[in-house]
């Protein structure tokens, strides 16, 4: 033991790099304890050559160690050097089990046995988390690896794969791929399908399995390792096989559990929560420090710069200003006022209610992903059907909303501290009123990412949040008329209910009476007619259901179920009946909506006598798009086949009109009844490639589109979180010679996305490829007639449709010929 | 989150775009052009009777050289959706409408392009261009009949699957019945690896268009394959979905090949065609 260390860093990511960088500096001692035996393990991990990106690039470096954009090798070579050059005390093989002692004397259990002794800890570990282990005797087998690296280096070998997701199951195929190699491969599954891992993988294991080139041994688990033997429970008993090598991708566990056993709070049992931490990092363990990922912040900048702060604080430089103070300036300089940061910032948080709980750290952060404004009297802030999923806080002056579309003179005002904009927020659709300045306005606009983080930690402003968008929705949907007065027994009545997707919220026939409003995804309505369950109708957010049991106190007429996962507020029918007891109007009008309903169920319902061919055909359209996300889109491609000559025109429009590559695969995906839904953005109301990009370079454009921006980083997060594999990471290309010279001589590839080879070869000529980024369909954003995938089309196959639009009857039984 | 400038204005253009029916390029716009090409036709046949041309109707009278022109850029016109349809942006037209037009103006040819030959119809290039241009309105009518009717075909023969995922479903029975076939006699053996080293595409046009593949190996295979072993009975079952397989890859084959053979006549015919109507043109201006 080398006596008490000032401060001892727990992981050598950028993070932690960059924090025992600036103690070698300052002289100050210490130790960085890294679990692996290299630096830096997570873009260690990365595959080779891949090239990582500098962002945000206004955000200036402070470290004593030099990053750059830049391939893997050039970026952790540098470190190397720059670590012994600046002889930091390393240690490798450190992984920590367990931490004990207050603030000046902490004692660091290694996995090993050695303790390491304190004053302060940083802790720098990420959120990749550590590798589950084989719970078995013997799980500490040196034959045992969690990472599969190079499945050309194993010869000769028996080895068993643990583990039934894709990583298993690819590991497994790699292992067997080439017979040359000579190895026994054989896969474990736990349970007797694989129901985690996606459907081309266990085509290709099972394929595998007939040839027998891997051995798939189901309900299976490991029950003890041996020497080049491994033990298994089968179904029927015990049963041991040669082994000489086991991969286990078994998942691994988030760090979250470690972090809390050490006695740090998170701010919010959410999973998406981080620790609750100081301006200097400090958690509520005193002496603990948190920074990096695991504080909540992805990029490889923003760890080496709280790295280097982190260091200062603890050296007793308590004027330090953070590095992003200069972006802050830049962002207060425009409002009126002349106030300098800390003042703006403490407008902001003194001023604005959903503010209040945050500590300036998260505040700063917070504005870093937002924007700030000044209004005048009477400027509009956003208009009615605008898309937008921000939000906006009000930090001085009100506004007013224009409650009724037909006449801007009647408007409701929102005050200072409050909130507005948050229904598009929790909705995903366009907004539903225009909003004005009522006097001179200082106003905070939230991006949805940082809005969404900001409800995820602070459990006072997503309640604050969650009360005034059902007082809003009420106000919104029953239209003008009624003040928060009248609806405030509702708001207090009322619960937010989550839905899974085909949850059901009403039975028919049933006789609960309650009124639910859909607040966010969408439902669809079904009614059994004969056997059969028949589609009726599709409700997108901000719709209500449930109203007809209880204005005519019958039994509920029609099934209402999620048609994705789904948010509904409940409403009690009696004080809905109170609601409309006390204001004629909108008992008229909610009358005439049921009518309307009504209407459509029976014009259905009738058809289903005299063409009831026409009313399945409908009906199991709907079902089956549905099935394939359309509940969830907002702008999507459909192909019908019935006009589709397969000329692939769409494609290569596509490429056309966006740098050489097209962003959608016509022939992939599912088809019904001659509706085709290609591999295509949807653009979803709540996009799932939003929901991890390290950048926030993925965006809601101001037509309504997805898009990403040049910042993208090339990570491929948000290509594995979309469900509809719409997302392709690629180059881009170098530009194409004209149509003109192609036409005329011959000359490139012609019209459409150039092959492979092509790209590369004169990517080459121009000095190598580009790095790959996501790319995904921006429904061609700025081409002045829209999206050149329909307006290719020569037969009019191609068609963008919209599912509240789309999902009627009329529509789905038109025939196009 | 309006971080990129302009745009706004296309939300008009996409809920117009959303709001539309569907509806194929013969009716778009409840057949507009449809209707002016009818009206066109109309006009120029009443103007050929009614208008009294002197000697006698001739594409060499005011009326007939009229008649001429209104063809003659028309047929260049027409000629131009091949390009069209290659260079999409910029502009914010649809290429529906332009095949649509095409269609249907391009019918109208037919009575254009015949009252402008007067009805003298003679050995010689102008003659020629007025059959050529027949002929490119006959292949053009069989386009726009495949067009309507085929493509449900080819969907039902898709069953969900990718040109690529077929072929990969192809080399997977491939991979399998190499496996199988071990066990069988030279002589089975000899049959399953011709089989397997038979081309898909082999075959030439008339086996792609007629979907008949005389020569085909794992045909062959079947009829001469055995049954008595288990292994010969696997091989068969694999062999069978061989031929399942490639039948389907056949009947895409085929289809898109009735999709596409006619414009293999179709512009060559049209270059022809504009080549006959320069020298048609060039030599009534030079004898004038």
């Amino acid at each position: 033991m080398a006596g008490r260390f000032k401060v001892a860093i727990v992981g050598s990511g950028p993070a932690g790099l960059s924090a025992a960088a600036r103690a070698a500096a300052l002289g100050m001692s210490h130790v960085l304890l890294e679990k692996t035996d290299h630096l830096s393990d997570t873009i260690f991990k990365y595959q080779k050559g891949k090239h990582v990106m500098a962002t945000p690039s206004n955000l200036v470096l402070r470290s004593d160690i030099d990053f750059e954009a830049g391939k893997r090798e050039t970026i952790l070579g540098r470190w190397d050097e720059q670590i012994a050059g600046h002889k930091v005390n390393v240690k490798i093989h450190a992984e920590v089990a367990k931490v004990e002692g207050e603030k000046g004397a902490f004692s660091i259990h290694l996995r090993n046995g050695e303790v390491v002794e304190a004053e302060a800890i940083v802790l720098a570990i990420g959120t990749q988390g550590n590798p589950n282990k084989l719970r078995c005797p013997g799980a500490d087998s040196p034959i045992i690896q969690y990472q599969l690296d190079d499945p050309g280096e194993y010869y000769d070998e028996h080895i068993t794969v643990v583990g039934s997701g894709d990583a298993g199951i690819e590991n497994a195929l790699g292992l067997a791929a080439d017979p040359a190699q000579r190895n026994v491969v054989t896969i474990l599954n736990r349970s007797a399908d694989f129901a985690r891992a996606k459907g081309a993988n266990v085509k290709l294991l099972e394929e595998a399995e007939r040839d027998g080139r891997v051995i798939v041994r189901r309900e299976t688990t490991p029950a003890e390792v041996r020497d080049s033997e491994l033990l298994l429970d089968t179904r029927d008993g015990q049963e041991a096989i040669r082994c000489d090598r086991i991969i286990a991708r078994t998942g691994s566990q988030p760090p979250r559990g470690f972090v809390e056993a050490m006695g740090i709070e998170f701010s919010s049992p959410e999973p998406g929560a981080f620790p609750k931490l100081s301006p200097v990092f400090e958690t509520t363990k005193p002496g603990i420090h948190v920074i990096g990922a695991l504080a909540g912040y992805p990029l490889i900048k923003h760890c080496m710069n709280q790295g280097y702060d982190v260091i200062e604080f603890l050296n007793g430089n308590h004027d330090l200003k953070p590095a992003d103070e200069p972006i802050l300036a830049e962002k207060f300089a425009q409002l009126p006022g002349n106030r300098s940061v800390e003042q703006w910032l403490e407008v902001f948080g003194k001023n604005v209610l959903i503010l209040a709980d945050l500590s300036t750290l998260q505040l700063r952060e917070l504005m870093l992903d937002s924007t700030c404004h000044a209004y005048e009297p009477g400027e509009v802030i956003f208009r009615r059907n605008d898309p937008g999923s921000s939000m906006f806080a009000i930090a001085e002056g009100s506004v007013a909303v224009e409650v009724n579309p037909a006449d801007p003179s009647i408007t409701v005002p929102i005050e200072q501290g409050s909130i507005f904009g948050e229904v598009g927020l929790i909705s995903g659709r366009r907004r539903g009123a225009t909003i004005r300045a009522a006097e001179p306005v200082i106003a905070l606009e939230l991006s949805r990412t940082a809005a969404l983080k900001l409800l995820a930690t602070s459990p006072g402003a997503a309640r604050v949040v969650n009360a005034i968008s059902i007082e809003r929705q009420l106000l919104q949907m029953f239209g003008s008329g009624l003040t928060k007065q009248d609806v405030a027994p509702l708001v207090e009545s009322a619960e937010v209910m989550q839905a899974r997707a085909g949850q059901v919220i009403v039975t028919e026939g049933a006789d609960d009476k309650d009124v639910f409003i859909v607040r966010r995804g969408s439902m669809i309505v079904e009614k059994q007619i004969g056997e059969r369950p028949v589609f009726l109708s599709y409700l997108p957010a901000g719709s209500y259901f449930g109203e007809m049991a209880v204005i005519d106190g019958s039994a509920r007429t029609a099934t209402v179920k999620a048609a994705i996962k789904s948010e509904v507020i409940r409403l009690p029918g009696e004080g809905f009946l109170a609601l409309l007891e006390k204001n004629p109007a909108l008992r008229t009008r909610a009358l005439k909506d049921m009518a309307g309903r009504r209407a459509t169920n029976e014009f259905i319902e009738s058809r289903k006598d005299s063409f009831s061919g026409a009313v399945d055909l409908y009906s199991e359209t709907a079902a089956f798009l549905v099935d394939n996300g359309i509940g969830e889109a907002t702008d999507v491609l459909l192909i019908d086949e019935k006009l589709c000559i397969g000329c692939d025109n769409c494609e290569k429009a596509c490429a056309d009109s966006h740098d050489g590559l097209s962003r959608l695969d016509r022939e992939a995906g599912r088809t019904y009844a001659h509706l085709h839904v290609p591999t295509s953005c949807r653009h979803c109301e709540h996009p799932h490639c939003m929901a991890d990009c390290p950048p926030n370079a993925i965006k809601r454009g101001p037509d309504g589109e997805v898009f990403i921006d040049e910042t993208c980083i090339g990570c491929g997060n948000c290509q594995r979180n979309c469900p509809y594999g719409v997302i392709r990471m690629d180059a881009k290309p170098p530009n194409k010679p004209s149509l003109l010279h192609w036409m005329l001589f011959g000359k490139g590839p012609g019209p459409g996305e150039a092959s492979y080879s092509w790209r590369k070869k004169e990517a080459e000529k121009e000095g190598g490829q580009k790095a790959k980024q996501a790319i995904k369909c921006d429904m061609c954003s700025g081409i002045d007639g829209g999206p050149a995938c329909v307006r290719a089309c020569p037969t009019g196959a191609a068609i963008r449709v919209s599912p509240d639009k789309f999902l009627t009857f009329t529509k789905l039984t038109e025939d196009a010929e | 989150m309006a971080t990129r400038a302009g745009g706004t204005g296309r939300y008009a253009q996409d809920e117009k775009r959303r709001d539309s029916d569907h509806v194929s390029f013969l009716k778009h716009r409840r057949f507009r052009w449809l209707w002016i090409a009818l009206a066109l036709s109309v006009t120029c046949i009443l103007g050929y009777v009614m208008i009294d041309q002197q000697p006698r109707p001739n594409g060499g009278s005011w009326y007939g050289y009229t008649l001429g022109t209104i063809g003659f850029a028309l047929i260049i016109w027409l000629s131009l959706l091949g390009v069209r349809k290659r260079r999409i942006n910029p502009g914010a037209w649809s290429l529906k409408a332009w095949t649509s037009a095409h269609v249907y103006l391009g019918l109208s040819l037919i009575v254009i392009g015949t009252l402008h030959t007067g009805f003298q119809i003679g050995w010689n290039v102008h003659t020629l261009a007025y059959v050529l241009m027949l002929l490119v309105i006959v292949t053009g009518i069989y386009g726009v009949i495949v067009y309507a009717t085929l493509p449900a075909s080819l969907s039902a023969n898709r069953k969900e699957m990718t040109r690529a995922q077929m072929l990969e479903a192809l080399t997977a029975i491939g991979r399998q019945l190499e496996t199988a076939a071990q066990p069988l006699d030279r002589a089975e053996a000899d049959l399953v690896i011709a089989a397997l080293s038979q081309d898909v595409f082999a075959g030439g046009a008339l086996a792609r268009l007629t979907g008949r593949y005389p020569g085909c190996a794992t045909a062959r295979a079947l009829g001469g394959m055995g049954t008595r072993s288990e292994g010969e009975q696997r091989v068969v079952a694999l062999l069978e979905k061989r031929a399942e397989q490639l039948s389907q890859i056949r009947g895409a084959l085929r289809i898109r090949a009735l999709l596409e053979v006619w414009l293999f006549i179709h512009i060559p015919l049209t270059i022809a065609l504009i080549a006959a109507l320069t020298a048609h043109v060039i030599s009534v201006f030079f004898y004038w």
